[in-house]
């Protein structure tokens, strides 16, 4: 039988928590760096897509360190950080900002996916009749791209949850502050007769996975007006 | 509506050079596809800038290159009916209705939602999704949209070619019943002879980005007669048939004439074809088609290598085409008393 200990009761909590919070914060970043790749045109643009695209190609392990690099007491914005008594490193904050940073590309291509989805027309349509730039974003092309938004949530979410390499540099292993299902999984892995306790963290995760993507899939359907 | 336009606008090699004012409320924008006509709606509407050049509606500077005045399209009041609907799938059918109106600046809502919607019997449909509509709704709706924006200027950029042929002729009324009822000045753009000619008073008529003739659209109609397939056609309005025999005949121009079919919709138009008309000088004693009119020559008008005979049928005008050596064969000449020939199979339900 497979139980669970107070300790990984914490490491679903946070990890649950640090998904949540990760897809929240990029949630609105993600909307308009979409909308800013598929509506605007800039000189720079393709430097920005690629930015934007980096994360995804890099090894996490190299993200965390130059998230460290950037947010660590000797780091660029240590100063800066340590002026407004914010501190970052070794806290669950590393551990959403690693998340964000890692999902964002997954995030932004859902929501450009279902922008460039939407018929120039129907924004072309809003503006003639009498809406802002900013009034067609809202009941335009926001509703329109919301597909693309659930899936990209949906697919941020669960990337979230599975983040590994860049968490355990930026935030570290520590029980109940830093320590996510994945990194909990990694201790028991490593520890003997952990593999008991390993296969119970891991089921939770898969359950945890598989309610995400039902709830994606539902709400897609939903989404579909059949009137 | 006062529109001055007087813009050039280039796009590769194709460059459109639009220089003409307006002063009626019925503008029609006549040419082929690729004759700037959609270009010249995006400049109007705003969605495209001229590279030089000035637009004015009533009075107001929408656009101009050396002051750098450029409205943009939300306050030009300005408002368009494409060829597809392009309703908002998100919204139901009251939602689509209500969205130009709730941003529309309250001293100038003069059309409320109430009246539009008997005009365009949306009444059962208000609280319906749009993507379930049929085709003709759909597009009774994205006119209802439009207008409800309380725009100055309608542009109607082919908003019949995406309907089959039916479904058009029974817009046409709609589109008519709503700018006259609410007295909006449109501009119908199209390249349909016939669409022109419901629709338009003058006509300005575009070829490869260049105005080529300004004109009314009956004149229109006839100076391409020698050129267009189909010639001239003839509108008719008849009365309701009765059965006639195996023929239903049809008041009209004080006589009646003998059709092959009753029309599917009562007010449905007839379209006859200047060339479905044969003239005679004197009676012929026995003939074929069963249409004979008495008709006496109003006028004659050169096209090409034919010439168009204007035909005073009763209380109606008619016009037939013969070629040059018919027209003087005949002796055809203004004031004579002359006979038309048309056959029952030879008209058409327009729509």
């Amino acid at each position: 039988m497979l139980s669970l200990t107070p300790a990984d009761y914490d490491a679903i909590r946070l990890s649950v928590r640090v998904a949540v919070a990760a897809t929240l914060v990029s949630l609105p970043f993600g909307c308009a760096a979409a909308f800013i790749v598929t509506y605007r045109n800039f000189r720079g643009k393709v430097l920005l897509e690629v930015f934007i695209n980096l994360p995804l190609t890099l090894p996490p392990v190299v993200i965390g360190y130059v998230l460290l690099l950037l947010l660590g007491k000797n780091g660029w914005l240590g100063p800066l950080l340590e002026l407004a008594g914010v501190r970052i490193i070794f806290t669950w904050k590393a551990a959403v900002i690693a998340s964000a940073v890692v999902g964002f590309p997954l995030l932004v291509r859902s929501i450009r996916i279902g922008m460039e989805g939407i018929d120039e027309k129907l924004i072309q349509a809003s503006r003639m009749l009498g809406a802002r730039r900013y009034d067609t974003l809202l009941t335009v092309i926001l509703p329109l791209s919301f597909r693309g938004i659930i899936a990209g949530s949906s697919l941020m979410f669960a990337r979230s949850l599975g983040e590994f390499g860049a968490t355990i540099i930026v935030a570290g292993n520590i029980p109940g502050v830093t320590q996510t299902m994945p990194l909990a999984i990694y201790d028991y892995a490593g520890s003997p007769g952990g593999e008991q306790m390993a296969l119970a963290l891991c089921a939770v995760s898969v359950a945890i996975s598989l309610l995400v993507l039902f709830l994606h899939e539902y709400l897609g359907r939903k989404l579909v007006r059949k009137d | 509506m006062n529109l001055a336009v007087s813009v050039t606008k280039c796009f590769g090699s194709f460059r459109l050079e639009a220089d003409f004012t307006s002063e009626g409320d019925r503008l029609g924008i006549f040419g082929e596809s690729g004759s700037g006509k959609s270009t010249l709606v995006n400049l109007l509407a705003g969605t495209m800038a001229p590279d030089a050049g000035t637009i004015h509606l009533d009075g107001e500077c929408l656009y101009s290159s050396e002051t750098g005045v450029d409205v943009p399209p939300e306050k030009r009041r300005i408002a368009i009916v494409f060829q597809h609907p392009h309703l908002f799938p998100h919204m139901n059918v009251k939602g689509n209705l209500l969205y130009g109106y709730k941003r529309c600046a309250r001293e100038n809502r003069r059309i409320e939602l109430g009246p539009l919607v008997g005009i365009l019997k949306l009444e059962g449909l208000l609280e319906r999704g749009v993507n379930n509509l049929s085709g003709g709704e759909k597009q009774r709706v994205a006119l209802g949209r439009a207008i409800l924006s309380n725009p100055r200027l309608l542009l109607m950029d082919e908003p019949l070619s995406a309907l089959d042929d039916d479904l058009k002729y029974q817009i046409i009324p709609y589109l008519k019943s709503v700018s006259e009822e609410f007295q909006i000045p449109f501009a119908f753009i199209s390249h349909s002879m016939v669409e022109m000619r419901l629709m338009a008073d003058r006509v300005i008529v575009f070829e490869k980005g260049k105005i080529i003739h300004r004109t009314t659209a009956d004149q229109l109609a006839r100076q391409r007669m020698h050129t267009s397939q189909v010639g001239y056609i003839n509108l008719l309005k008849p009365g309701p048939p009765r059965a006639s025999g195996e023929l239903f005949a049809y008041p009209w121009g004080g006589g009646e004439l003998l059709v092959t079919f009753k029309v599917k919709h009562a007010d449905s138009m007839l379209e006859l074809s200047s060339k479905d008309m044969i003239l005679f000088k004197n009676h012929p004693e026995a003939i074929s088609a069963r249409n004979l009119l008495q008709c006496r020559v109003a006028g004659l008008f050169e096209a090409g290598n034919r010439i168009g005979v204007e035909l005073d049928c009763g209380s109606e005008r008619l016009v037939a085409e013969v070629a040059r050596q018919a027209a003087e064969d005949l002796g055809i000449a203004a004031g004579k008393e002359i006979f038309a020939a048309i056959k029952a199979s030879a008209f058409r339900e327009l729509g």
